[in-house]
């Protein structure tokens, strides 16, 4: 996906809002990642040239986070913990379940471009696993039944937003 | 005026606290009731969240589990002025919180304030100790500072358990214009909170042990490199920050003495191996976290080339208390080489999930039998894996080891970061180790061979082990395999990924044949 010249002047502002800091890079990409929800390809050279790097390392760093992505993703990230402690009550379950009832894999939006999914490495509440993040809201316990209502509730707040727009 | 209290942590909100809070709120209101609603941090007891606790008489009690359809029959116990017999009959009234067994068993030095009031509060913060350790630190050279930590015998608390005076000492020690104290805050391990909990609820301790940790090596830039998974910690960690400049406790006038100490956050971005330390320093620079061969070491040529103190979170939040109370105060407890307390975090299937905070030497089995109460499922334990990802599975003859440092390697197994995951008997040793292998695959930083390539291939044995292709001699591959990543490999990622392995096969033979 290309920028259009709207673009370039916010990307132009994150990056001198971020310039005068030690390693701007991170703090750039994930300001980048808060705006425009994906890194775009022609940001690259522009972070590139502004931060005095090569095109190749900044793509490099893009390429190694998963929080970064080069595709734009849908509206909502949804994250399945996957470690250890929340396999230990189900995760590997749910997460058969929660590819199934989305009809999407890991990394994978849904046809409504609603929801994104995610596998997650670890939310720190594995006392009360397993864990499911949606969007900054980490849920507790969470069984497949559990993790249907959640989606439909996102479903339904997201429905009452474009109805109310 | 009466207090109640309601969690604000990661997992309390998780469990539904917000929601119980906001209703506690509405029926305040409505009934125009003379009671103040106080977010607290959590206590760490887990599975009693949302734990809804109120004061009276200088005495906190507590109820647990608490569901919005609760709330109102709570008010009206509380309220009720005979409210001492009446409590005891509401179903979730727990008595007193800090005579429950599973807390008063702790000995709580790095978690004493968590849960007791607002993390965000600095005045609250105060008047339990905090800032006592900067303020006397402040009054002392670098090297007293620096000698109280070798006295205290604190040892790292991230997994490696270097002794922290020592590090400490590198860095005094090397000259240079520059230095800087990062905060390893990337607890990437599964079955870990203890950095979590102790960010969203007691930050200002952590803030303290980096202002400690500058004046002690003579740093005056810090940086909390933080996972991004935790955005609640994020959050509180920022506010925090931002109320210390604004008393002027961070800045450049600590407490109004002519020290400068700068602090910020950084965010990671969802890579496991930012966790090793040189991987962190590479980040933090906004490189991709490609692991630095060792030598030089970071307290030598760290962030940006300068000295460098990288520290875990415990580690640094337990400075504040060695310094207040003194380092023969914190060496009193624990065991052999390891002093202090340490905090264990129980998790995974398992009845009472939480924070332990005890002495080392205490057994693995007391631990999950005593405190955790056994498998939340209530079927047997199958197995209980100790210190994250990387960590071995314990046979379940070594289960009564202690815990402490040596002990725990003397039974090749590691203490880590403190994590423990505990396991029923429905769970499938050979998934686990594939998965220990896929973890290592996708997780590996790709600079060293054994750990990059060997990863993939190791899930590529077990893959035909699965489908009963040449079993034993796949076995014996996978053992030879396991043996070169864990001794060529750079770092621990694909030097430990065959300790989980490793054990399951061995333990669990039946799950692989």
């Amino acid at each position: 996906m290309g920028l259009n010249l709207d673009y370039k002047a916010e990307l132009d502002n994150i990056i001198r809002d971020h310039i005068d800091m030690e390693g701007p890079l991170l703090p750039v990409l994930h300001a980048v990642m808060a705006r425009f929800s994906h890194i775009p390809k022609d940001a690259i050279p522009i972070i590139a040239r502004k931060l005095n790097l090569s095109s190749a390392e900044v793509s490099g760093v893009v390429s190694f986070y998963h929080d970064f992505k080069k595709e734009k993703v849908g509206r909502h990230k949804v994250q399945i913990c996957r470690s250890e402690a929340c396999q230990a009550m189900g995760s590997r379950e749910l997460e058969v379940h929660a590819k199934k009832s989305l009809k999407v894999d890991f990394g994978e939006s849904t046809n409504d471009d609603l929801i994104f999914l995610e596998p997650v490495y670890c939310l720190g509440n594995c006392a009360c696993s397993p864990s499911v993040r949606i969007d900054d809201e980490i849920h507790a316990r969470v069984t497949p039944s559990g993790f249907d209502k959640l989606i439909s509730d996102l479903r339904s707040v997201n429905h009452h937003k474009a109805r109310n727009s | 005026m009466r207090k109640l209290f309601i969690p604000n942590d990661t997992s309390a909100v998780a469990m539904g606290s917000n929601l119980v809070a906001n209703r506690f709120e509405e029926l305040i209101k409505n009934k125009s009731l003379d009671i103040q609603i106080i977010r607290n941090g959590s206590r760490g007891m887990f599975w009693l969240e949302p734990l809804v606790e109120f004061e009276s008489d200088f005495k906190r009690f507590g109820f647990q589990s608490v569901d919005l359809s609760e709330v109102e029959s709570i008010l009206e116990f509380i309220c009720d002025d005979s409210f001492d017999a009446a409590l005891n009959k509401h179903p979730k009234f727990l008595g007193e919180t800090e005579s429950i067994e599973y807390f008063k068993k702790q000995q709580r030095l790095s978690f004493f304030r968590s849960g007791l009031g607002d993390p965000l509060c600095i005045d609250h913060y105060s008047s339990l100790e905090g800032f006592t350790g900067l303020k006397k630190a402040l009054e002392m050279q670098p090297q007293q500072i620096v000698d109280e930590v070798k006295n205290s015998g604190l040892r790292g608390r991230g997994g490696a358990a270097f002794p922290t005076g020592i590090k400490w000492q590198t860095v005094l020690d090397t000259a240079h214009s520059k230095k800087y104290i990062v905060c390893n805050a990337d607890e990437g391990d599964s079955g870990t909170f203890a950095d979590r909990l102790l960010m969203e609820s007691d930050p200002y301790q952590l803030i303290e042990g980096m202002i400690i940790a500058g004046l002690a090596v003579n740093a005056n830039q810090g940086y909390i490199y933080l996972r991004s998974e935790y955005p609640f910690a994020h959050a509180t960690l920022n506010t925090a920050i931002s109320r210390c400049y604004a008393e002027g406790i961070l800045g450049q006038n600590v407490l109004g003495k002519k020290i400068c100490f700068e602090l910020e956050v950084r965010l990671g971005a969802g890579a496991y191996i930012c966790g090793e330390e040189t991987s962190l320093l590479e980040s933090l620079e906004g490189k991709r976290g490609l692991v630095r061969s060792k030598p030089p070491l970071p307290a030598i040529e760290g962030l940006f080339g300068c000295p460098t103190v990288v520290n875990n979170v415990l580690t640094l939040g337990a400075i504040s208390t060695i310094l207040c109370k003194g380092s023969d105060y914190y060496k009193n407890y624990g065991t052999g080489r390891s002093r202090g307390t340490l905090p264990v975090q129980l998790s995974g299937n398992i009845k009472r999930g939480g924070l332990i905070e005890i002495p080392f030497g205490i057994s693995l089995r007391e631990i999950v039998e005593d405190f955790g109460g056994g498998t939340f499922s209530g079927n047997p334990v199958k197995a209980i894996q100790v210190g994250g990802p990387l960590g071995a599975f314990v046979d379940r003859d070594k289960w009564d080891t202690p815990m402490d440092y040596e002990a725990f390697s003397a039974i090749n197994s590691m203490i880590g970061h403190g994590g423990i995951v505990v396991f029923d008997d429905q769970i499938n040793m050979f998934d686990q180790a594939r998965f220990a292998m896929e973890f290592c695959a996708i997780e590996s930083c790709g600079k060293c061979t054994p750990c990059r390539i060997g990863s993939t291939r190791g899930l590529e044995v077990l893959d035909k082990i699965s489908s009963k292709k040449d079993v034993e001699d796949n076995l014996i591959l996978l053992e030879e395999l396991c043996d070169t990543m864990e001794h060529s490999s750079l770092c621990a990622m694909g030097g430990m990924t065959p300790f989980p392995v490793k054990s399951a096969v061995e333990l669990y033979k039946e799950d692989f044949t």
